[in-house]
């Protein structure tokens, strides 16, 4: 029986200590006629050989191209020690630290994470990992709106060159809260957040601010300009970055004079594969001021009964099992695993192996820029400086483009056609440390190709 | 030894990053950093080797038996994992259009499949990343459901007394109120409690079965029953799901919601915390409020759906597609097991429990609900123990520690005084549960003839008891550079 260990003679001798003949009768108390008489839907069982063979051959079926994808997910290098670490069953198969003696390690790793990821962003404290970057802002907004207490409206200004799922994520969730999200325009000709939008979706209250740096796009915004108007009408600066970007870019806490109130996004970056879309994580970082507001599990460094230095889940008052329907959140279960990669990471790679490698990314994607913007009908989008994506304006159908790349094994970009209709043929490429220049010469080729044959069948046409 | 200690100034011993620092002149210096971060400067071997020694302090499943009541801490196949972990899944972009995906895609979609059979639902999002992620689906799902039918007054949501926490903190995230329903000694719903709650106010009700307290919910039917006929919906919480899987389905039950905690029942790792992976699942009314993405088949190919297929979807809950590896584990797991491995999961995961509390009545302990039969959990309280010897629940948890065993649940459910909830799951062996018996009824004998050596326990880990008041009081949550030597 596959991962059950019993012989028949225990079987037959726990039927004697519980004192029932068979193990049907375990099952009494449930009313007969609701039971199941079996699952039949489900295929019947395979052996390690079969499932792996069936796995091999999925695995398969994804197509393997060279992705100038970005858009929320990168592909970076991992070193090897990461997962192989990572994946140690003291690691992988232990749960939540409830029992902090038995769960050092877990609990150590944790707050040496808290303590990597506060550097990076140069925030005062972070929780132990949300879900992802889309589901850690939604909780960054529920924390705002509790921790504002001068602001009465319960309105976040929420800019269009956010990561779309981010916006539709934060609006499911904080949505039958009585907030409002309010939607920014972006200057069309940046592609960044100006002043004067802001302030004339602000009104006379806002509870925060969301900026994302780099934004969807890869532009740049003025962080420090917009932090301190934020500041400057009681809001609270909640911050969006890319992880990996903050090795090299100024970070959220020291946005403005005073710095951002409250930072999030996705962990991804630093140590998770592209893995279809997860598990990544999410970071959640703020000022000391606001930590009693933070949601999921924090840990702590404290003492034993000898003053040997120890580690333990703290602020539990704040969570769920104490709190109920009063807590700051049901979060309960996180993204451990991730998070022990995500440290592992950091520490191999340190803070020059961040730094070369953040700007690795973006001198290969001004690289690509540089030569896709030298065919014709290929333009750039947006006139700002950009960290390591870029918009580009095709004069032909992008979707028809990323067909034809993809026939020369390149996956091209994302089409932001659904979601940003008023750009025209606008596609958003990434090229993260690990293209070589060889992969985007052949983009380059490719595209090229693709836009002389399509006008070649318009002419024929 | 935290990893900063090993850090040196300069020293970076891995080749794992381009050697020099690219131009970054385009950038305005204004939004550049200025000093470096302050992350560890260690080589590559002082990192494997700290990560490596730091493991060790971890119980786990692969190290110990963890009977973490309500958690299902079962044998995680090593198969699941490195499967999972193929290239072709690794280097899959979550936004790579879906002809290029068909692989993983069809693994997807056959789980949705999988699990709406297993459950008896219509159909099923695998959306939500952790049980209390497919509560929050799953609640908000029943507000679109009343608000579809202009049924706004239903502003309140039932949930027993024994529910675990996250039920009321998520009614409370989807705007509704609470109303907590007592429980019966012998484990059941006051049922005249809840008849007197129901009503046109009433949006739904939350419910675990087999409950916290380790029994099946015998009233089921009438409960149901009540609750639809007063025009609120049933919602399952499928942290105890292992209790049942292939013996009764929540959809057989009445339920028309559903939550799978896929790294409980189907035996994804833990983590340490997470990732999880709250699949939610719905009766056929609820369909149109499903959780985005899904993904649906259509002549032999598989896509994902999105806002314009589904626009009644309560929408997205993550930026791409859950916690897919999660996921992926899940189905290779369900494979492995097959339709008969799936329905002897309850069978045996019962026949431990339910032998574990035979040979505790045995040994003289005291259980919270004795005259029931067990689900795949049971409760000790150590009420006796805590008055008699004053030794707690937590002292003994604490001992069994030093004898090798990762501590049952305590303090949980909180109705029950000094309890342990023990979940031993389907995959241990007799022989270990013997021992873990063996080890409680040492402890009592030590709580009986040298107390102190169980209200001191433990002796034998990386560190004693901790010193929690402290650690929130004076908070410590960061290393800071300035704090260094």
């Amino acid at each position: 029986m596959p991962f059950i260990p019993h012989t028949e003679q225990e079987i037959a001798e726990m039927l004697e200590a519980i004192g029932i003949e068979d193990t049907d009768a375990l099952f009494e108390e449930i009313p007969p006629h609701l039971r199941t008489a079996g699952l039949e839907g489900v295929p019947p069982g395979l052996t390690e050989m079969e499932v792996s063979r069936l796995m091999h051959k999925r695995a398969a079926q994804n197509k393997d191209a060279v992705c100038f994808i970005g858009a929320g997910a990168y592909e970076h290098h991992i070193p090897a020690a990461v997962w192989q670490l990572a994946t140690r069953g003291e690691y992988y198969t232990a749960y939540t630290p409830y029992q902090a003696e038995a769960s050092q390690g877990t609990l150590q790793l944790t707050y040496e994470y808290q303590s990597m990821i506060t550097a990076l962003t140069d925030m005062d404290v972070s929780n132990a990992s949300l879900y992802d970057g889309a589901s850690a802002l939604a909780e960054a907004i529920l924390m705002a709106v509790r921790g504002n207490r001068k602001s009465k409206t319960r309105r976040i200004l929420l800019p269009r060159n956010v990561h779309p799922a981010y916006r539709r994520t934060a609006e499911t969730i904080v949505g039958g809260q009585n907030i409002e999200l309010v939607e920014v325009d972006y200057d069309r000709a940046s592609g960044t957040v100006q002043l004067d939008a802001l302030q004339q979706a602000a009104g006379d209250d806002i509870t925060a601010v969301v900026i994302q740096q780099p934004s969807f796009f890869g532009t740049l915004e003025d962080v420090d300009a917009i932090t301190d108007w934020a500041h400057e009408r009681n809001a609270l600066m909640i911050s969006i970055t890319n992880p990996l970007s903050i090795a090299v870019l100024k970070p959220p806490g020291q946005w403005g004079s005073k710095g951002a109130d409250i930072a999030c996004g996705d962990g991804q970056p630093l140590g998770a594969p592209l893995s279809c879309g997860g598990p990544y994580y999410g970071f959640l970082c703020c000022a000391q001021a606001l930590v009693r507001q933070m949601p999921g599990r924090i840990v702590g460094r404290t003492t034993d009964v000898d003053g040997r230095e120890g580690f333990v889940l703290t602020l539990q008052a704040r969570e769920q099992h104490i709190r109920r329907s009063k807590a700051t959140s049901n979060i309960c279960t996180n993204q451990g695993l991730v998070v022990t990669a995500s440290t592992i990471h950091m520490a191999i790679l340190g803070p020059r192996g961040l730094e070369n490698t953040a700007a690795a990314c973006h001198a290969n994607t001004r690289r690509l820029v540089e030569q896709l913007t030298g065919i014709d009908g290929v333009r750039r989008a947006f006139s700002s400086a950009e960290f390591h994506e870029s918009v580009l304006l095709l004069d032909r159908p992008v979707n028809q483009v990323l067909e034809s790349l993809a026939a020369n094994n390149i996956l091209g970009g994302y089409d932001l056609g659904a979601d940003y209709p008023e750009l025209g043929n606008a596609l958003l490429v990434c090229a993260t440390e690990l293209r070589t220049e060889d992969e985007i010469a052949a983009y380059r080729g490719a595209l090229q190709e693709a836009l002389d044959v399509k006008t070649l069948q318009k002419e024929i046409a | 030894m935290l990893i900063y200690e090993h850090s040196r100034p300069g020293r970076n011993g891995a080749p794992q990053a381009p050697a020099s620092k690219a131009d970054l002149s385009d950038i305005p210096s204004g939004l550049l950093r200025k000093d470096s971060a302050a992350l560890p400067e260690v080589s590559e071997l002082q990192a494997v080797r700290h990560y490596t020694r730091l493991s060790k302090k971890n119980f786990a499943i692969d190290t110990h038996f963890y009977p973490l009541g309500s958690c299902t801490m079962k044998y995680n196949p090593r198969a699941c994992n490195s499967l999972a972990m193929l290239p072709g899944f690794l280097s899959r972009h979550p936004l790579a259009p879906d002809r290029y995906s068909q692989g993983f895609l069809a693994c997807m979609c056959e789980l949705q499949n999988m699990l709406c059979e297993a459950m008896g639902m219509a159909a099923f999002s695998l959306a939500p990343m952790a049980g209390a992620q497919g509560e929050f689906a799953g609640i908000k799902m029943i507000a679109a459901y009343h608000s579809a039918n202009n049924d706004d007054a239903r502003r309140e949501i039932l949930v027993p007394d024994a529910a675990h926490g996250t039920n009321p903190a998520t009614a409370t995230m989807c705007g509704f109120s609470v109303k907590e329903i007592p429980t019966l000694d012998n484990g059941d719903v006051d049922f005249e409690a809840l008849q007197q709650a129901v009503g046109p106010q009433t949006a739904g009700l939350m419910l675990t079965n087999p409950s916290t307290l380790g029994v099946f919910e015998r009233q089921i039917e009438k409960i149901a029953a009540i609750v639809h006929e007063a025009g609120g919906l049933l919602y399952y919480d499928g942290a105890n799901l292992n209790a049942i899987l292939g013996k009764i389905r929540p959809g057989d039950m009445g339920f028309d919601v559903i939550h799978t905690n896929l790294h409980k029942t189907f035996s994804t790792p833990h983590g340490g915390g997470g990732p999880g992976s709250g699949a939610v699942g719905v009766a056929e009314r609820l369909k149109p409020y499903l959780p985005l993405p899904i993904v649906a088949e259509a002549g032999g190919q598989f896509s994902c759906l999105d806002e314009q297929d589904a626009p009644q979807s309560i929408g997205r809950l993550s930026a791409f597609m859950g916690n897919a590896g999660v996921l992926l584990r899940a189905y290779i797991y369900m494979r492995l097991l097959g339709k008969s491995g799936m329905e002897r999961v309850a069978e045996f995961a019962t026949l431990n429990a339910n032998y574990m509390m035979a040979e505790a009545k045995r040994r003289g302990f005291q259980l919270a609900i004795p005259d029931r039969r067990a689900s795949h959990e049971f409760i000790i309280t150590l009420k006796k123990e805590a008055s008699e010897l004053h030794v707690t629940a937590m002292d003994f948890a604490k001992r069994l520690l030093d004898l090798g065993y990762h501590a049952p649940t305590t303090y949980f459910p909180l109705l029950v005084p000094e309890c342990l909830l023990i979940e031993p799951t389907e995959s241990e062996a007799k022989e270990v549960l013997d021992g873990f018996m063996d080890a409680l009824e040492q402890i009592r004998e030590e709580a009986a003839n040298s107390p102190e050596l169980v209200t001191t326990a433990p002796h034998t880990l990386p560190v004693k008891r901790l010193d929690e008041v402290g650690a929130a009081r004076n908070l410590d949550l960061a290393w800071k550079p300035e704090k260094a030597d």
